[in-house]
């Protein structure tokens, strides 16, 4: 199976992703930087990302933060996002 | 003036996920489950707790504290202070016996600061875990993880500082034992002790109300806390910051999170209060020292993670 890789629209940076990683644990790996990281555990809402394109699954996230419309939308959390192909994404949310 | 608030008792805490949440705080803290209930919350105690139980976890849809309850010296005290926070014009609600499992009834009220609270007198005793209280050894085996040895503190994010400051002090009888306060004079932090600890339960100013910033267990010694840190690598688990110490009571201390984001804290030493001493103060503009005494800047995480 080839390498999986995200695309980050606003910085055009390519990160690889690893099976079974979250989405923002293979950020960090890359040294790629989110404006901000709390508690990885789905609670703060600070990692929240915009999905463009791309299959991920979801763990459980605070529905404070994360609502049902959110998740439609693909504005998710990224420690809490799985991705199970390439993905295009964007750090900047509307919402945030 | 001491008003028959004796400790913290209990903390209930809200988790994404049960099983992830009892893994966490049994193999990683090493806290030991008592019991679980039909509602389906886990108890869960520290091994020098002599009450059957200190950390309660339900699961929520979103994470955070529920509730903080300090244990009274006697049911009067319960009754008595109930009046009290009822003349003062606080709701509360009176929850009878056996809601939580082998606990008294428990009067419940809300801080200006959005908290709730609780106040109860009956739990069972099921002594301390694995050593009991007639010719105990020094420590039990077989803890796991860090073998955290007490629930601690809170540290609780909200407004109204000088509110709850005096309904905790003239009402319920805690004494201010460290403070940070802004060159206009506005105390923007308040750490509260009904016993000797440096604290029993802190707050920092916020303006969103009924936020949870740390529920923090004892350690016995700094290398405890190493070990802790070293836990956290090995099972790759998310580290706020540290091992560090504390400026505000110098405690020696590491945040981390729980795996629904709720931060907890891991310390050991630290300072001690009587209630003929007064507060220890630091300047806001000091607040980084008075935080992370050796990075001496706070990190954004501080003010602004939060469950
Ligand atoms: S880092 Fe807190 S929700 Fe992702
Ligand atoms: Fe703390």
């Amino acid at each position: 199976m080839s390498v999986l890789v995200a695309l980050e629209v606003t910085s055009g940076s390519e990160i690889t992703l690893r099976e079974d990683e979250s989405l923002l644990r293979s950020m960090e790996r890359s040294c790629f930087m989110l404006p901000k990281i709390g508690c990885k555990g789905g609670g703060c809402g600070l990692c929240k990302v915009q999905v463009l394109s791309g299959e991920y699954e979801l763990g459980k996230m605070s529905k404070k933060h994360v609502s049902e419309l959110d998740k439609l939308n693909g504005k998710v959390l990224a420690c809490r996002c799985y991705p199970k192909s390439d993905l295009t994404f964007n750090v900047n949310t509307t919402n945030r | 003036m001491k008003k028959g608030v004796m400790r913290p008792g209990h903390v209930q805490i809200r988790v994404l996920d049960l099983n992830e949440a009892v893994k966490h705080y049994v193999e990683l803290m090493g806290l030991i489950e008592m019991d679980r209930d039909q509602e389906g919350r886990v108890y869960l105690k520290a091994w020098t707790e002599v009450d059957k139980y200190s950390v309660i976890l339900r699961e929520s849809y979103e994470p955070g504290m529920d509730f903080m309850g300090f244990k009274c010296t006697s049911e009067e005290v319960v009754e008595e202070l109930r009046k009290e926070l009822l003349a003062r014009g606080c709701e509360v609600e009176d929850i009878p016996e056996g809601d939580l499992k082998d606990c008294g009834r428990r009067v419940q009220f809300r801080a200006p600061t959005g908290h709730l609270f609780e106040l109860f007198a009956t739990k069972e005793q099921t002594g301390k875990w694995g050593v009991g209280d007639h010719n105990p050894e020094a420590w039990p085996r077989g803890l796991s993880g860090m073998r955290a040895s007490r629930f601690d503190h809170c540290l609780l994010y909200g407004p109204n500082l000088p509110e709850t400051l005096d309904l905790f002090s003239s009402v319920l009888g805690f004494d201010l034992a460290e403070q940070v306060v802004a060159p206009d004079g506005t105390r923007v932090a308040q750490f509260l002790t009904v016993g000797m600890k440096a604290h029993d339960v802190a707050f920092i100013h916020n303006d969103e109300p009924d936020k949870f910033h740390h529920a923090s267990f004892f350690l016995e010694t700094w290398h405890d806390v190493l070990r802790a840190a070293d836990l956290l690598s090995m099972t790759d688990t998310a580290i706020d910051i540290g091992p560090t110490r504390h400026g505000l009571t110098h405690g020696q201390t590491i945040y981390f999170f729980d795996p629904s984001g709720n931060r907890n804290e891991v310390f050991a030493g630290g300072d001690y209060h009587y209630p003929d001493h007064p507060p220890v103060t630091w300047d806001a503009d000091e607040l980084g020292k008075a935080i992370f005494y050796h990075d001496r800047q706070l990190n954004e995480r501080f003010l602004t993670v939060l469950t």
